[in-house]
């Protein structure tokens, strides 16, 4: 999971790293008392959103007074800011970070990331920071320099030379709080971008953005507090404390999938079908009955749900039975009787369907997959 | 014939007391697979399922002539199992357990440079070589010997393929799955390395989905050889909303996702059929295998 900017600033303030002071705000007037506070004599109002590419897109603007940085706020909070990683529907802006403003000559770029192959830490870098970071790397891949952190330090001084940043401890001194960090928190990314030189000589982190691994806070319960606010949907909340892995979209067909890639193959299959899934479900090998019953009732508390697509392999850990069981649990608890349209194969098919045809559930059943995706997509209204 | 693992294939299980170590334990043996013991540590010397119980990996191999093993520990012991399993030198090493962190696969990674150990996993399924043995948690009803080697990064779509090349008489020679996380052991790229040595192996279904390099390193590797045997892939996350992550822990990388759309053209122009969806793999399998 990744955290917004105030948060992976805090995170990494307790490190021997400079950010400009800031404060967070969630309205206009607070955001102007915040800057009163700071007293700087030019701000910078940060939209406070999960996603990357914000300077673009509006989303970071700059004020000469706290009067001026409350309607800088007032046009960001409540609207979504859409940004080339947010999607069509943009992510609605909670709260702004109010900072003052850094006299930059230059922007560079530091990252640690975890080599895929190696699961060494690795050191990356550019010159070429800045708002527009991630577009130059696209487009040329040269522009960033990368090392693993086993290398000594005389090493990774020669890559940072050799990626045009100047000689200075002080840069060097970033490098190894950032690489402290980010191993003792069990990070999978820490991006300071722009790393900015100001024009007294300083290193200040203007933004910062770290990515936590969520299988190892089971190591860093003090972490609990920041990261309480994820990001998830209510409904996407539930289903997580319910060992299910929930995604809402925007469709009509409720969908009952074991795996994330059968779950990702039926899917392709609706949407190129015409259809209009109402979400992805993973329903985790851990799950029980009951588990699955909670995340069914989830789709069935959904008006815009016409129909439900129950589409289960059962496997060597979840069962065609324990999911059917799960599913005549919910119906038998909602005043909803929406048609499930179900393909049931593998393990306890057979058991699975006694159990949905005993409990007289609305079920119609196919053997072949691409049918069933079919009828529920008719079902649902036809091609979109 | 098989890859990695065949009937002489010896194995241990680490934590098999446990209760998911215990059924999958039970289930493996009754598919005839050979397992000779157990390890957990404090319980040396007892005895669980009619099988030996040892401290460690080390007395369990001396004692039983092992040369697999099975992990299912609890994830935060899990690093430390899949690395007393490379240093005590066993063949192949199959990591169930989910939600093993990922700085842990650092030392993991480490342990790995240089042994003699295939690491299966964290996060997979196993390895099965129907009729022959069995190493995970995968159902075996519908696994039938035969031609058809299977890599994948998904258990619930291995199932589903599994099942329909069975029923349409198109066995398995073996199945492998590489596991959900990003950062893990084998990779189809050493799996299509394998299945391209085992001449009873006639054909290879890979499954993918979004994230990871998986697919872009097979299809180079593919480009560099002459693979001699048809490849069909089946890449799943096409209609995925790119904001949001679905499927496994995925990859992180700066750049954005990887398309299920650019890993099917890279394999494509590998040389690779690819299957729209998943109830036409096998279609694909048996066409592609006429025209070899």
């Amino acid at each position: 999971m990744f955290l917004s900017e105030h948060k992976s600033k805090e995170l990494l303030s307790q490190y021997k790293i400079d950010f400009p002071e800031g404060r967070i705000a969630k309205s206009a007037e607070e955001a102007e008392s915040r800057s009163r506070e700071i007293g700087a004599s030019k701000y910078v109002v940060k939209a406070q959103i999960a996603a990357g590419g914000r300077g673009l897109a509006g989303g970071i603007k700059f004020a000469a007074t706290p009067s001026l940085v409350r309607e800088e706020a007032e046009k960001l909070l409540g609207k979504p800011l859409v940004t080339e990683q947010t999607g069509p529907a943009g992510e609605i802006v909670g709260a702004v970070y109010i900072e003052a403003a850094v006299p930059i000559e230059k922007d560079f770029f530091i990252a640690l990331v975890l080599d895929l192959a190696t699961a060494i830490p690795t050191f990356l870098a550019s010159s070429k920071g800045g708002v527009e970071f991630e577009q130059v790397a696209r487009m040329n891949p040269d522009v960033v320099s990368s090392i693993p952190l086993d290398n000594d330090a005389a090493a990774i001084a020669d890559m940072l030379k050799s990626a045009g940043f100047p000689d200075e401890q002080s840069v060097a001194d970033i490098v190894q709080s950032a690489a402290r960090a980010f191993v003792e928190y069990d990070m999978n990314l820490l991006e300071i971008n722009p790393l900015a030189r100001t024009s007294d000589g300083e290193w200040v982190a203007v933004d910062a953005k770290v990515g936590l691994d969520t299988n190892a806070l089971f190591r860093h319960p003090e972490l609990e507090a920041l990261i309480s606010d994820d990001g998830l949907t209510k409904a996407e909340r539930i289903a997580q404390e319910n060992e299910i892995n929930l995604v809402k979209l925007d469709g009509n067909i409720g969908v009952v999938v074991n795996g994330a890639g059968l779950g990702l193959a039926t899917n392709d299959m609706l949407v190129d079908a015409g259809g209009k899934p109402a979400n992805f479900m993973d329903i985790r090998t851990t799950a029980t009955s009951f588990h699955i019953a909670k995340g069914v009732e989830l789709l069935l508390d959904d008006p815009s749900v016409k129909n439900i697509l129950l589409n289960v392999h059962g496997g060597g850990m979840t069962v065609c039975d324990t999911v059917a069981e799960g599913v005549a649990f919910a119906f038998s608890r909602s005043s909803r009787r929406v048609p499930i349209i179900t393909r049931l194969a593998g393990q306890g098919s057979e058991w699975a369907l006694k159990i949905l045809k005993d409990r007289l559930l609305p079920v119609e059943v196919f053997d072949d997959l691409g049918a069933a995706v079919a009828r529920s997509v008719e079902l649902a209204g036809g091609r979109a | 014939m098989s890859i990695l693992i065949d009937e002489n294939t010896k194995v241990i299980v680490q934590g098999m007391t446990g209760r998911s170590g215990t059924f999958y334990t039970d289930l493996a043996m009754r598919y005839g697979s050979d397992y000779v013991g157990g390890v957990r540590p404090g319980k040396g010397g007892g005895r669980h399922l009619g099988l030996p119980i040892f401290d460690t990996v080390a007395d369990a191999v001396a004692e039983t002539g092992a040369n697999a093993s099975l992990i299912m520990v609890p994830a935060h012991h899990a690093a430390d199992a899949m690395i007393e399993a490379i240093t005590a030198k066993l063949d192949v090493v199959v990591c169930v357990t989910e939600r093993v962190p990922q700085h842990d696969m650092t030392r993991v990674k480490a342990a790995l440079q240089g042994s003699r150990t295939v690491l299966i996993g964290p996060n997979s399924q196993g390895i099965l070589t129907p009729g022959a043995c069995k190493i995970g948690v995968m159902p075996t009803k519908d696994a039938r010997q035969g031609p058809v080697g299977i890599v994948s990064r998904s258990a619930s779509l291995t199932s589903e393929v599994l099942a329909q090349t069975s029923a349409a008489n198109l066995g398995q020679s073996t199945t492998i799955g590489v596991g959900g996380d990003a950062i893990h052991g084998i990779g189809f790229t050493d799996a299509l390395r394998r299945f391209r040595d085992d001449p009873e192996t006639k054909a290879v279904i890979l499954i993918g989905e979004i994230g990871g390099r998986e697919e872009e390193d097979a299809a180079a590797y593919l480009q560099s050889v002459d693979y001699g045997k048809p490849v069909i892939a089946l890449v799943v996350g096409r209609h995925a909303p790119k904001e949001r992550r679905m499927g496994h822990a995925g990859t992180l990388s700066i750049f954005g996702l990887e398309t299920a759309d650019a890993k099917a053209k890279a394999l494509r122009d590998a040389g690779v059929v690819i299957a729209e969806h998943a109830d036409d793999v096998v279609s694909c399998v048996k066409r592609a295998m006429a025209d070899a």
